[in-house]
């Protein structure tokens, strides 16, 4: 990958220029961090014009290594104010990696009223002007464009939620199927709709493709890394028989499944959402049990979901979605859940934060918890259309708490909590606090560790002990699977399989003709952190930032923990 | 004394989802894993009320026991 193209939305150009030496062994988001970091100026306002939106495949995007298509998005978040990457499946990595693109950056804003887009392919990029397609959901932007450009173009795309610059705003990116992965966390949709960029489509033909320095090399340890993929019982048994849903009957068992707002650890109807019911359902009404976000994937985590006609509703229906909306805003129903998915994927709202508002609204009284067609009204009419109360659940749990005088507002530097409660699962709430990107479950997913023992044992998750010096390893080895375009769940076979990360390291330098060892991991994910840190330091957010919310002290049921950590104990995270 | 089982993911094929069931006083946690019939190898997390328990643990009245193989989410 030797360009990096870029483009100025405030005098409509664009550029082709080569690869800096110093980011030569980036990619994915110690990329678009380096980049971002470099070139944005910390205090700058996310929807104006010194923010720029940086696109990056990962190290190893486009080569034949198993699950190796996550595409980063990076910029300052509207949502938080902190620095952001956010990755996502789809074909758009894949397609970037063999037209030899290392990033795409975009910088300035239009004046006047004109919308446009992107068009990338093997001889740069180029703006065009957009009407047609404004205000429409995402759904139609791929089909019309499919129509436009052909069945094989990548698309990458905001919906009106972007275009009215909601801060709960995702970018989304075809797969596949023609539907839609999403770079949900932090309001990058926002950012891209401040750029009046409706959506960038991709056409690879004629790619230079991939050279690899060493193929021979290369291929043998491709078939390391997947052995060890599919030897490892979770990502080759677990994930692909029951997906990421599974988690909602351990979580609730350990009683941290947020319920009700965060008043609850386990959800009396549990069972209706699990994944062991999600499981039937779709081989009952003929959907898929098994689905891969991005082609190249061998572990098939993510399922197609049909209604009782048999009918496609959603894919892409994770434990996350289902458990914000299922438990948490109490709806208990899988067919409505599934619903409120679609019409999130549709209008282009991260269903993280989309979810967690809701709750918060319901503890409010905008609609009774468990109100699912309240919901459902809400995505479509109010979310959708821009009215006040849907700005005002679009811009996320924190704004939402504000506006209503909410106490109980899961959020940390304003991002909402994901499904995890902090009080019974520690380790994650360690993550929470002191990630640079807001509270995020995946920057350093401790839950694995706490509960299930992955990577050398269980770490009790209603202790302190040991929380910090976990979520410190997971944030620092998490920072080198984003960047090397790998999928989270690799985190597993490289904890557990001794064979993974050597033959991880050996297919970069295969791929590269480089001679890295395993140190040059924790090095990048040191530095990256550390510029990541940076960033947000020099844009006013201090150690006082790395806390979770107050009413985080009051006890959760069923064993009343509460979150203990003092303010020392957190701030010795970033010793290192 | 009564024990309520229960069972999540593959550990439910063949099997049941929960149960309650009668056992001995002072029954050890891997004596119901040998009477289900299922791998020690294949358990990550072995749950007692609510907590994470060791296969050696005697039970009492009232207890809760699940049993989970290893998956994974997010």
């Amino acid at each position: 990958m030797n360009k990096i193209l870029r483009v100025n939305m405030t005098t409509l150009t664009t550029g082709t220029e080569s690869v800096p030496k110093e980011w030569a062994a980036l990619g994915g988001r110690a990329l678009t961090s380096t980049i971002v970091a470099k070139e944005v100026p910390p205090t700058c306002h996310p929807l104006g014009e010194n923010n720029k939106l940086v696109f990056a495949p990962g190290l190893l995007s486009g080569t034949t290594a198993a699950n190796s298509g996550r595409f980063s998005a990076g910029a300052k978040s509207p949502l938080t104010g902190t620095i952001k990457e956010s990755n996502a499946g789809g074909l758009a990595a894949q397609m970037f990696a063999r037209l030899g693109i290392k990033a795409l950056i975009i910088e300035g804003l239009p004046k006047g009223n004109n919308w446009h887009s992107l068009h990338v392919n093997k001889d740069g990029v180029s703006i065009a002007e957009e009407t047609e397609l404004i205000g429409k959901g995402n759904f139609a932007v791929v089909e019309t464009l499919e129509k436009r450009l052909g069945k094989k173009t990548g698309v990458i795309t905001i919906g009106p939620a972007g275009e009215m610059k909601m801060l709960a705003a995702n970018i989304s990116v075809k797969d596949s199927d023609s539907k839609l992965r999403s770079h949900g966390r932090g309001g990058l949709g926002a950012v891209m709709g401040s750029k009046r960029i409706k959506f960038i489509s991709i056409d690879d033909s004629d790619a230079p493709g991939i050279k690899l320095a060493d193929p021979t090399k290369f291929t043998t340890a491709a078939r390391v890394f997947a052995k060890a993929i599919l030897e490892h019982p979770g990502t080759g048994q677990g994930l692909p028989t029951f997906g990421t849903a599974e988690m909602v009957n351990i979580v609730n068992e350990a009683g941290g499944l947020p319920t009700r707002n965060f008043t609850y650890g386990r959800y009396e109807g549990h069972e209706k959402i699990s994944g062991e019911t999600l499981r039937e359902t779709i081989i009952e009404r003929g959907g898929k049990p098994k689905h891969g976000c991005q082609p190249g994937c061998i572990i098939q985590c993510s399922q197609v979901y049909h209604d009782k006609q048999g009918n496609y509703v959603t894919s892409g229906f994770e434990y996350e979605t289902i458990e914000t909306l299922g438990a948490n805003a109490g709806l208990g129903d899988l067919d409505q859940i599934a619903t409120a998915d679609s019409i999130m994927d549709d209008i282009g709202v991260d269903s993280i934060e989309t979810s967690i508002a809701f709750g918060v609204a319901m503890e409010a009284g905008v609609l009774p918890f468990g109100d699912g067609e309240g919901v459902l009204r809400i995505l479509k009419e109010d979310i959708g259309k821009g009215t006040p109360l849907g700005r005002i659940i679009g811009s996320g749990a924190g704004h939402v708490g504000k506006v209503y005088g909410v106490t109980r507002v899961p959020v940390v530097k304003n991002q909402a909590i994901p499904a995890y409660d902090p009080r019974s699962i520690k380790g994650i709430g360690i993550t929470y606090a002191t990630s640079t990107m807001g509270a995020d479950h995946t920057m350093g997913y401790a839950v694995a560790t706490n509960l299930m023992g992955v990577g050398g044992g269980i770490v009790d998750p209603l202790k302190k002990d040991g929380q910090v010096e976990l979520s410190r390893h997971l944030q620092i080895v998490t920072v080198m699977l984003d960047s090397i375009g790998l999928c989270l769940f690799i985190g597993f076979p490289a904890a557990d399989i001794p064979t993974c990360v050597p033959a991880l390291l050996d297919m970069l330098n295969a791929r590269f003709g480089l001679e890295l060892t395993p140190d040059w991991i924790g090095g990048l994910g040191v530095n990256t952190l550390k510029t990541e840190r940076a960033f947000n330091l020099a844009a006013g957010f201090t150690n006082k930032d790395d806390r979770l919310p107050e009413f985080f002290r009051e006890p959760l049921p069923p064993h009343n923990a509460v979150w203990d950590f003092t303010d020392e104990e957190i701030d010795a995270f970033w010793n290192f | 004394m009564d024990i309520t089982v229960k069972l999540f993911a593959t550990f439910r094929f063949g099997r049941f989802a929960a149960a309650t069931r009668q056992y001995p006083p002072s029954t050890q946690i891997s004596e119901i894993i040998d009477e289900l019939q299922i791998p020690v190898s294949e358990i990550s997390m072995i749950m007692l009320n609510g907590r994470h328990a060791d296969p050696d643990q005697r039970l009492r009245d009232g207890d809760s026991l699940a049993l989970f193989p290893l998956v994974a989410g997010g």
